[in-house]
């Protein structure tokens, strides 16, 4: 029998649809891989019994014939969706402790499914960060390292121990959620698969909000297939998300297998982003090589104001968390610090419960709100924000897919970007376009760096057309045949 | 634009943060370097654009009936407070 924590979902599905194995015993691998890997600190919440016990009433279900699209399968979410019973912290002391009384809805939706609930994976705190360094629980750790030395790498953010989790073979797949690059940017630091759906196809309900118009949920798997699989039980109109949408979901895993004949792919070269490791843009060019070998069309795309996508991000984004967060007022729920009166005990609470990358951030949101910034900052970044999405749909007029690099570099080391603000803001430089246009977005482990480390691509496509994402995203995924592992030194 | 020390203060008194006196410097040296670098923006003619709040701006706002759809949950509201009463939140004193 194959090493149970090395499979994909969907050869996990077929083991257990034939018999090979149980839920149980393919739960039992994992828990026992979480427990070994403690030190890449992945997890804030580690949940094996609840995990035990999902497996053993999921065995059940099989046993009766009545099993749903994630029957059995071990998968850990991460700790910005709030979880019925178990501790959601958003990786932050604010909410240490917090047990909500509700699940998210894209939680819920995995649980209706049958999936199997690992634990709750570590992120930069309330999501804010490239290098999983900003949580309150510590700094996540990379699996990978480099052929050069032992330094311990950075997975990248804010879903690092997401990706960390899944690379390490410590669950099957993992939830993440994506406001500027949170899910592509580390599943390209951690070798693995990252999907970000249209703004819309993931209801936000149960998440914890940092910038509502841009966050978005979506899967961090091992292969394509697996992120198409486990996309399908993630999305669907709620009505209590009032941007959820209601436009009709396809099944994602039709799309795979096809050929991509004739699909014009848009290379936009203001991707060529100053400071771009060369490695990162040769790969580029041999993604665009592969899709073209494929049959695909490659057209020069312009997207002139993509270097405006970064600052106007840095605006909104902060603007948004800012208001979001004032909610943690020490009232109701999460730290309550002591004070004199009402006004210290919030702003003590607030001092004590954000960490310093917060704390920025609130206070860089509440500037460009303030009176007499507002225009000059909030208003025009929105408004550079829509000369972005228009630059988006006039590409799309001509062209099925962009391909660009999914990050500007490599992982780096723990504390190599840690006094540099607008360096480690960089790394969100590819993918936070199409996060600001509401587009979606896959990252696709396609090669390693000399020094061993995987880089991916990205692939954009228009809004809800997720379909033809995957069709190419097949394809990458195949022409690159990517199967090197973490901790396999050559 | 560049951002001293006491607005540094008074952002975050208006953000009900407690800020100590000696990070302040650090944080306005921090605030000044985004702002600078956000300014960048100016080079870019955004004369008649309409500024985009989301990507799903477009879609109808919807409307629900109005009926209860929830309630009758208040262990599970108070759950989570960090101190509570007889079925009550209880927060420090408002008036004076």
């Amino acid at each position: 029998m194959a090493n149970l924590t090395d499979l994909t979902i969907a050869e996990a599905q077929a083991g257990l649809a034939q018999g090979e194995f149980s839920s149980k015993e393919i739960t039992e691998a994992h828990i026992t891989a979480i427990e070994a890997a403690r030190d890449l600190n992945a997890f804030v919440t580690e949940t094996p019994e609840r995990a035990l016990a999902d497996a053993e009433a999921s065995d059940k279900r099989r046993a009766g014939g009545d099993v749903g699209a994630l029957d059995g399968l071990p998968i850990a979410i991460k700790d910005l969706f709030c979880t019925k019973g178990i501790q959601s912290t958003a990786s932050s002391h604010m909410l240490e402790g917090f047990i909500p009384s509700y699940e998210s809805t894209v939680s819920s939706k995995m649980v209706d499914a049958g999936m199997v609930m690992l634990g709750k994976t570590n992120l930069d705190e309330f999501a804010m960060g490239s290098s999983n360094e900003t949580s309150y629980f510590g700094p996540v750790l990379d699996p990978w390292k480099r052929s050069s030395d032992d330094q311990s790498l950075v997975p990248g953010g804010s879903s690092g121990g997401s990706a960390s989790a899944v690379a390490a073979r410590l669950c099957l797949a993992a939830t993440g959620t994506d406001t500027g690059g949170s899910i592509r940017q580390p599943a390209s630091f951690c070798g693995i698969v990252g999907m970000k759906p249209t703004y819309g196809r993931c209801s936000r309900w149960g998440i914890v909000a940092f910038a509502s118009s841009l966050d978005q949920a979506g899967p961090m798997t091992r292969t394509v297939r697996d992120a198409a699989i486990m996309l399908q039980s993630m999305v669907g109109f709620d009505p209590k998300d009032t941007t959820s949408s209601e436009m009709p979901v396809p099944d994602f895993q039709a799309m795979l297998g096809q050929d991509i004949k004739g699909l014009k792919i848009g290379i936009p070269s203001e991707y060529r982003v100053e400071g771009t490791d060369p490695e990162i843009l040769a790969l580029w060019d041999q993604g665009v090589k592969w899709l073209e070998d494929a049959g695909a069309e490659a057209v020069e795309v312009s997207l002139p104001r993509t270097k405006y996508a970064l600052p106007a991000y840095y605006i909104i984004a902060p603007a948004e968390a800012s208001s979001n967060l004032a909610r943690y007022d020490g009232m109701r729920y999460g730290l309550r610090a002591d004070g004199e009166n009402l006004a210290e005990v919030y702003e003590n609470t607030r001092a004590e419960g954000f960490g310093n990358e917060v704390r920025r951030r609130i206070l860089m949101g509440t500037y460009v709100l303030s009176a007499g910034y507002y225009d000059a900052y909030y208003i025009k970044a929105q408004k550079v924000r829509k000369l972005i999405a228009d630059e988006f749909s006039a590409a799309f007029e001509t062209v099925d897919a962009i391909l660009t690099p999914a990050v500007p570099s490599a992982a780096f080391a723990h504390g190599e970007k840690s006094d540099d603000l607008l360096g480690m803001y960089s790394n969100d430089v590819m993918t936070v376009p199409a996060s600001l246009a509401g587009l979606p977005g896959i990252s696709v482990p396609a090669g390693l760096s000399s020094d061993g480390l995987p880089l991916g691509l990205q692939l954009i496509t228009k809004a809800f057309d997720e379909e033809t994402l995957f069709r190419v995203a097949d394809v990458l995924e195949q022409s690159a045949g990517f199967t090197a592992r973490p901790g396999e030194k050559a | 634009m560049s951002v001293d020390k006491s607005t540094v203060a008074r952002i975050a008194q208006l953000a009900r943060i407690k800020v100590p006196e000696e990070d302040l410097g650090a944080l306005a040296d921090e605030l000044s370097k985004i702002i600078g670098w956000v300014e960048q923006l100016d080079e870019v003619d955004t004369e008649g654009v309409a500024p985009m709040a989301s990507s799903a701006e477009d879609t109808v706002l919807r409307q629900r009936d109005d009926v209860v759809t929830d309630g009758d949950c208040r262990e599970a509201v108070l759950s989570n407070a960090p101190k509570t009463t007889k079925g009550y939140f209880v927060v420090p004193k408002v008036i004076e």
